[in-house]
This record gives structure tokens, C-alpha cells and sequence, in this order.
């Protein structure tokens, strides 16, 4: 158990963004509010998944929407307690603990805001060790946990409570839902009591993001290399270290598709990536040769500064540094895959090891 | 005829432009007060080239007078800042991510100037957030009234998609405050990226006062030298302001600077896509010409602690320049650098620090002071010093572009004389005649510009026709600039398709430039 105080979590988010593995949104807004949260309302208590009482009741708090809006409407920030609010109404019982269901990106950041309003621990974990785009993608699901009851609130007090006969229609209502609202809402859901954690969640990741965060941070400062500490910390495989070569967006289905040639520099000369996206990096293709897929993290770095690469922010000439980091090995299970693994994204391809 | 003068932190540049020919140029020292360089400046070059001050038809003016104050922190405004978007936008209030230094001078870390949240402000798609409460609205109006404030900033929840709520708001303001109160609306400042926007916006609010008397003062200094011409500002995308537009966006002069020198390089050299290296004494800047003008950067800029988001080049500074430190074993250059003290410090003026001037000079790249001071280097090591410098300039530049496709590298800046003709991967190296002025040749050119940038819904099937209507509102907004109907062309397309966001929800940008109006412009003014 630790306190939780403003100054944490610029190193939080710094891993954040790293571990969105491309998407997950821009954290900086997410730690602002978190961190002007607690300045109002006190630190926040985090606690590992082993401190919290089997019979607790733990809800994940996260924003679903386009982080693009979130830039320019900023929330009320009554949003997150107004969900669980809503959803402890349906449920007849109150939240113990709240949890992130992604670490990667701007959703680290947001049970910050509703703990420090509600004084309610943080669990050190999340649903997925990572980012994605779709709420069914968890892996709470694989144990039975479902997403509904699913409570969602927008900044004028609108909540909708959400019972669905599948977490895959709990993501289609809410993210409709979601639109009409305004395209940035909170959602409260995935309820799980503490007995369940250590099956439904992928452990310590806050922990994890705030010392990748601390050690990118320090090796830039020490004039060392940020890339080669993330990947030492992360168990990473460098898979190229090269400049963007050519980038080609295309819309299709309602989401942003692309994809980017990296050309090898250095001790990769002569050889090239293929970087494929779509809100995340999702494959990566060396040589013709497929080196890493989703469920693994595929996290696109500047080479010189550590700092992440969105997917929205691929550019012809940054030089950066692919590293194909293992997921959670639960992801790796049939049910897993059928999540989130390449096939579900519509590429044709079986996951694929990471070479170590 | 007309003059172009570039203000820096350390010299004022003016050059005499007659149609495309180079009549006279001049650098002299920048003066603490605005007017005097200035002055002695335009008279430099009126009396270099024989002009009568009456041949003179415009002056354009690039300064870094009010980024100066900002980065200062003196000279502002007392402001208050009016955002509209409650209920949303609650958790984080304007100003929050502010260094406490220049909440002070802006007057809000004492109470001396407030901040009001109301209602009002779209959704991503126009829709109201909350209908605008009047009443609010006059009751902050009377707050401000109360404490004597005459600048106040204005920022809407998505006013990029539409304006309605910061215009009504900005009538109700000047019905209940007066003329004489400023008012600054983040719409006509900055992008997509509320608190990003709002900051810019409430910086500008807070020159305001500023503007007004160095605008003057720059009118008063050009009629002391007998000129009645017309007066330009620059601004940060490289087209003109005039006197009445710099009073009320003194924050669009903000990167000028830099842009100057990059549309110099490009008129000096003929050239309108190009990468451009500007050495100066400390840093060379690299950027690159799209179209004849900088290609913006995409992202927020940090100012004096400030997140921004106005139009702004992009810029990558490398600790490069003339006065950098350099060692030859193994070669090192800069950042450290002697800077303004070159002219004591380097060998060849007589100083004992090593600096890549003297690198220059020893290989016989430049003829500057006492080249005999330089003789007793290693010629070996001065070749490998400039190629250690080639190299890194070469990496920014080719970092910069944004295909693989070969385009020519133009150098400019005092220091450009550290560039020599080979930079690894670009065949093609140029240095223009009056490189060392590009900067006031930059500020000389006459266009206008007009920008679209916001989001925009496109249905399957009609990318086209929003890109042609997008198109034909930023050659509207640079006619309405003052450009010669006919002249605009569109320099610059972006389209971005926003992530996790279903229905073809696209941000466009699209910049517009024609040639400057003059005629027009003197007629209205007559």
C-alpha cells in the first residue's frame, strides 16, 4: 500500500503512453486531471492485488471516446463518480476498490479521478497490461467477469446503466451511446470481487508504468539511452532501429488503418519494417517476415528521446526504435486470441512469438 | 519600392526591395526603446540606395518584441479569462497548467484579475454543450468592470467548429464594457485542443496593450524617416498583418522570426521547396519550404512555460553556430557557444577560444579578421571538425523532410558561412547572395494568407466535395486578408481521420496565400 501524489504521475503517464503501444490517447490531460484531483481532494492510496479482501468489490473506472474531443472538451470531472455512482445504484452495494481497465494511455490515469473524489483505494493492476480499443477486450472475460453491468455518464449528468447478453454488445451500445453523448464519456463496469483479481487481472502494471516512466526519464537525463532502459525494464526485443520511410492512412470501417515502412539504420542498414496500425500498432513485419503481433505490445519509440509514437503522429523522418514487448500470457490462450489477436483486427495471420 | 525589416534580439536587419532587385541592405544593433534601430535602420537603407522616403509604398516589420514580453513576463496586461463549456471543462480551469510566474503578471495569482467558467460551447459536431446564459455572462462582465480590467480572453468549447457562442458572448462584453475594453476569441487564435488554444488566446488578450503602442511607436519612427506608406507586420506563417490586424493578434508575430528567414532563403535562392539551415551565432534553425512558406508544426508549442497551439513553423534547433566551442579531438561543436562575444573571443579576432568561425576561416570557407591567427591549425582536423558539422546538419535536415525525395538545402544566417557545399545526402547546397539578411528579405515579401483547420464530418463518398468547400472558404479567408482576388492558391492540404472515432469525423487543414493587395489596401485606407 502507497500513497498516490501528484508529482507520481508524471512518471506514471510517461509509461502510459509508452505502454498504449501507439493509441490509448495522449496522457497529459488525464494526468492534469488527476493530478489537479488529488491537489483538490488528497493522494491517493494504491494497493497490490493481494491487500485487497476477497470479498471486496472492485469496479474499473475509464473514459471510452476520442481522445481528440477529450483535448478540447475538457470533462466536468464528475463524470467517473457519476457512473460508479450508477452502477453501485443497479448493484445494490457499494465499490470497495477501483481499478484501471488499461493501462496504456489516458485510461491510467482516470480511476485517479474518481478515487481522489471518493477517497477509494486504486488496485495496482489492470485489465489488459496494455492498450485496446474495444471494451470486450479484457481479461476478466476469460474468467467468466462480464463488462455489464455497465454504467456510462457524460459531463451533464446523463448516465445510462447497460445489462447486455454479451460484453460484445455492451462495447456496440456504449460506444452508440457514447457518440450521441458527445464523444467523451466515463464508464464504470467490470465488477469483480477481490477473490477474482489475481485471475482477471495482469498485476503491478501502475507500478510498472511509473518505473518505465522514472527510467526513460533518468537515462535522458544521464545522457544515456531511454530506449535500450525501456526495453531492459519491459523484457523487450528490439526489432529495428530505423527512420519512417513512408506513411499511408486509410479510413475503413469507421477506424483509421495504416501503415509505415521503417528503413534500418546503423546496425539495421539495408533492412526495413513494416509497421501496420490502426488506433494501436498491431503488426510488424521485418524483412517480409512477421516478427511481432498483437496480443504482444508493439511500442514505436523515439530513438533519442524514449518519448512514445502515436499511431496519429507517424511521420516521413522520425527515427525511432520498434520494440515487440510479450503480452500477458493469457492473451496467448485461444479465447485470448479471439480477443484481440491479429485475425480479430482482419489481418490474416496467426499470432506470431516474439524472437527473444 | 519597400522596405523590409527584421527586429531580433540582437541586430535589426533592413533591406530596400525595388520590385525583385536588392537596392540596399543594412544590420545595425537593436535599441532597448522600439523606435530607434528601427529609425536608423530605414534611414541606413534609404540613404544607402539614394530612395526618397516618398518612393517608399509598404514597410513590413518582423519583431520579437512581444515574445520577448511574454518570455519576460513584463509588459502584460492584467487579463481575465471567459471560457465557455459548462458543464464540461469543470476539472481543469483556465490557467491551470501555468507557470506561477506568469499567472502574477497576468494578475492571477492575487485576485487582480479574475477567471470565469460559464456556460455555453459545442460538441465535436456542433451541437450545443449548454445553451449560453446571458445573465452569466453580464454578471462576469460586471466582475471584470469592477476590477478595472480592459483585457479579457474568450474560449468556447470546439469554437474551431463553430464560432456562435464566443461571438454572442463577445457583443454582450462590448455592450456592457465599452469599446475601450479588448477583447481576444480563441477561435480567430489557435486549433482544435481547448486548453492549448485558451492559453494563446489569453497571451494575446494580455499584449494587447502592447500592440497598441508598438504599433504605434513603428508608425511614429517611419514618419520621423518621412515615410507615409503603409505598415505590414509579419506573422508566425510568413504572410502579412496589417497595422489594425497586428493591434488585435499581436501573438501571430510570435515565430516570425524564423519564418523570415525561411521565406528569405526562398526568395534569395528562387527557390519554393526547399530545406532551409539558418546559422546564426548560437543555433542553427532547420526548417522546411513547402510552396514558397515553412511547413507548420503539427503539434502544441511550449513558450516561456506556456502550452500553445497557434500556427507556428516547424522549427529544429541544433546547438550549431557561429560562435560554438569547438574541439578537434575528436571533433566537437557546441552547444556551448560565446555567442554576441564572438567578435572578441574567436582566434581570428585576436580571442583565445577555438570556435567553428575559426574552423571556417582556417579552410578558407570565409574571409573573417586575421586569418593568420587560424594558420597553425591542423589542416586534417579543421576538414574533419566541418565535416563533423556537415553531418549533423545533414541528419536534422534529412530528420526534417518529409519524403525521400532529393530537395535542395539553401543556407542563410550569419553563420551560414560554416556550410559548405557538401552536406551528406544533399547534392544540391546553395548560399544566396545577401544571405546574411534573408531574415528583413523575408519580411519583405508581400502575401496574405487565409487558414481552414477544424474538424470536419465526411459521409462515404464526399471527401471530395468538403475538400472543395474547405478550399473555398481558406481562398475567402485570405481574400478577406486583403489578397488580390485571383492570385490565392492553396499552398497546404492535411487531412487527418481522428482515432477511436466512427463516422468519418476528419480534422482538415488547408492554408490559402495570394499576393498582397496593395492597391486595395491604399484606396480603403485613402
Amino acid at each position: 500500500m502507497r500513497e498516490i501524489h501528484p508529482e507520481h504521475l508524471d512518471d506514471m503517464a510517461r509509461g502510459a503512453g509508452i505502454l498504449g503501444t501507439g493509441g490509448g490517447g495522449d496522457p497529459y490531460v488525464g494526468k492534469l486531471l488527476a493530478q489537479h484531483a488529488i491537489r483538490e481532494h488528497g493522494p491517493v492510496t494504491v494497493v497490490d492485488i493481494h491487500e485487497v479482501p476477497p470479498d471486496a468489490t472492485v469496479v474499473a473506472i475509464s473514459g471510452m471516446g476520442a481522445p481528440t474531443v477529450s483535448l478540447e472538451k475538457i470533462p466536468a470531472g464528475t463524470e467517473e463518480v457519476t457512473a460508479l455512482r450508477a452502477l453501485e445504484r443497479f448493484l445494490g452495494r457499494q465499490a470497495t476498490h477501483l481499478v484501471p481497465i488499461e493501462v496504456g494511455g489516458l485510461n491510467s490515469m482516470t480511476p485517479f479521478i474518481a478515487a481522489a473524489r471518493t477517497r477509494l483505494p486504486v488496485v495496482d493492476g489492470d485489465a489488459m497490461g496494455r492498450a485496446f480499443p474495444e471494451a470486450q477486450m479484457v481479461l476478466p472475460g476469460l474468467i467468466g467477469v462480464t463488462v455489464a453491468p455497465m454504467a456510462v455518464a457524460d459531463d451533464k449528468g446523463n448516465t445510462l446503466v447497460l445489462e447486455t447478453v454479451s460484453n460484445l454488445w455492451s462495447e456496440r451500445l456504449a460506444r452508440t451511446a457514447c457518440v450521441e453523448m458527445g464523444c467523451s464519456v466515463s464508464c464504470a463496469d467490470t465488477v469483480m470481487r477481490g477473490d477474482q483479481l489475481a485471475d482477471g487481472l495482469v498485476p503491478a502494471t501502475l507500478t510498472l508504468a511509473e518505473d518505465l516512466g522514472r527510467t526513460v526519464r533518468e537515462a535522458r537525463a544521464a545522457h544515456g539511452d531511454p530506449v535500450a532502459a525501456a526495453a531492459r525494464l519491459l523484457g523487450g526485443v528490439r526489432l529495428l532501429t530505423g527512420k519512417v520511410a513512408d506513411v499511408q492512412r486509410r479510413t475503413s470501417g469507421g477506424f483509421a488503418r495504416g501503415q509505415a515502412r521503417l528503413d534500418g539504420l546503423g546496425g539495421d542498414d539495408g533492412r526495413s519494417l513494416e509497421l501496420s496500425f490502426q488506433n494501436e500498432h498491431l503488426l510488424a513485419r521485418r524483412d517480409g517476415e512477421i516478427v511481432a503481433t498483437t496480443p504482444d505490445l508493439i511500442c514505436v519509440l523515439d530513438t533519442d528521446s524514449g518519448e512514445p509514437v502515436t499511431t496519429e503522429g507517424l511521420r516521413y523522418g522520425l527515427r525511432v526504435t520498434v520494440l515487440g514487448v510479450p503480452c500477458d500470457p493469457r492473451w496467448l490462450t485461444p479465447g485470448g486470441l479471439e480477443l484481440a489477436g491479429p485475425r480479430y483486427f482482419g489481418y490474416d495471420t496467426d499470432h506470431v512469438s516474439l524472437n527473444r | 519600392m519597400r522596405i523590409g525589416i527584421d527586429v531580433g534580439g540582437t541586430n535589426t536587419d533592413a533591406v530596400l526591395l525595388d520590385g525583385d532587385t536588392v537596392l540596399a541592405t543594412v544590420k545595425s544593433p537593436t535599441t532597448p526603446d522600439v523606435t530607434g534601430g528601427v529609425i536608423t535602420a530605414v534611414n541606413a537603407v534609404l540613404d544607402g540606395s539614394g530612395a526618397a522616403p516618398g518612393a517608399i509604398t509598404a514597410v513590413m516589420i518582423g519583431t520579437t518584441h512581444f515574445v520577448n514580453a511574454l518570455v519576460e513576463g513584463e509588459r502584460l496586461a492584467p487579463t481575465a479569462a471567459v471560457r465557455l463549456g459548462l458543464p464540461a471543462t469543470a476539472a481543469l480551469p483556465p490557467m491551470t497548467d501555468w507557470p506561477a510566474r506568469l499567472r502574477a503578471a497576468l494578475g492571477h495569482e492575487t485576485g487582480a484579475a479574475p477567471t470565469f467558467l460559464c456556460h455555453g460551447g459545442h460538441e465535436y459536431d456542433g451541437r450545443e454543450i449548454s445553451p449560453l446564459d446571458e445573465d452569466e455572462l453580464r454578471k462576469a462582465a460586471a466582475g471584470i468592470a469592477a476590477r478595472g480590467i480592459r483585457s479579457v480572453a474568450v474560449s468556447s468549447v470546439f469554437s474551431p467548429v463553430s464560432a456562435d457562442a464566443e461571438l454572442r458572448a463577445a457583443e454582450i462584453f462590448a455592450a456592457e464594457l465599452g469599446d475601450a475594453v479588448h477583447l481576444s476569441l480563441s477561435h480567430e487564435i489557435g486549433r482544435v485542443g481547448l486548453l492549448p488554444r485558451e492559453n494563446a488566446t489569453i497571451v494575446n488578450a494580455a499584449l494587447r496593450d502592447l500592440a497598441v503602442t508598438i504599433v504605434e511607436a513603428f508608425g511614429g519612427a517611419l514618419t520621423t524617416a518621412g515615410i507615409t506608406a503603409p505598415l505590414f507586420l509579419s506573422q508566425n506563417d510568413g504572410t502579412l498583418m496589417d497595422v489594425e490586424h497586428a493591434r488585435r493578434y499581436p501573438v501571430a508575430t510570435f515565430a516570425s522570426g524564423p519564418t523570415n528567414s525561411m521565406r528569405g532563403a526562398a526568395y534569395l535562392s528562387g527557390l519554393t521547396d526547399c530545406a532551409v539551415i539558418d546559422v546564426g551565432g548560437t543555433t542553427a534553425d532547420i526548417g522546411i519550404l513547402t510552396g514558397g512558406f515553412p511547413r507548420q508544426a503539427a503539434g502544441e508549442a511550449e513558450l516561456a512555460g506556456v502550452r500553445t497551439n497557434f500556427r507556428i513553423p516547424d522549427v529544429l534547433s541544433l546547438g550549431i553556430g557561429g560562435g560554438s566551442l569547438a574541439d578537434l579531438d575528436p571533433p566537437s561543436i557546441g552547444p556551448r557557444s560565446v555567442g554576441y562575444r564572438l567578435t572578441e573571443e574567436a582566434l581570428v579576432f585576436g580571442g583565445d577560444t577555438l570556435t567553428a568561425t575559426d574552423l571556417a576561416v582556417a579552410a578558407g570557407r570565409a574571409d573573417i579578421g586575421d586569418a593568420a591567427r587560424v594558420a597553425h591549425l591542423d589542416p586534417d582536423a579543421v576538414q574533419a571538425g566541418l565535416r563533423h558539422i556537415a553531418a549533423r546538419l545533414a541528419e536534422t535536415v534529412d530528420r526534417m523532410r518529409t519524403s525521400a525525395e532529393p530537395i535542395p538545402a539553401v543556407a542563410v544566417g550569419g553563420g551560414s558561412i560554416l556550410v559548405g557545399s557538401e552536406l551528406p545526402g544533399f547534392p544540391d547546397v546553395r548560399r544566396p547572395g545577401h544571405f546574411a539578411v534573408a531574415n528583413a528579405i523575408g519580411a519583405a515579401i508581400a502575401q496574405v494568407g487565409g487558414e481552414v483547420d477544424r474538424v470536419f464530418q465526411v459521409p462515404a463518398g464526399h471527401r471530395d466535395a468538403v475538400l472543395d468547400a474547405a478550399k473555398d472558404e481558406a481562398v475567402r479567408a485570405a481574400e478577406d486578408a486583403g489578397a488580390r482576388p485571383g492570385t490565392v492558391t492553396i499552398t497546404d492540404i492535411e487531412e487527418v481521420p481522428l482515432a477511436y472515432l466512427p463516422g468519418g469525423a476528419t480534422r482538415i487543414r488547408i492554408n490559402a496565400v495570394g499576393d498582397l493587395d496593395l492597391q486595395r489596401l491604399e484606396s480603403a485606407h485613402a
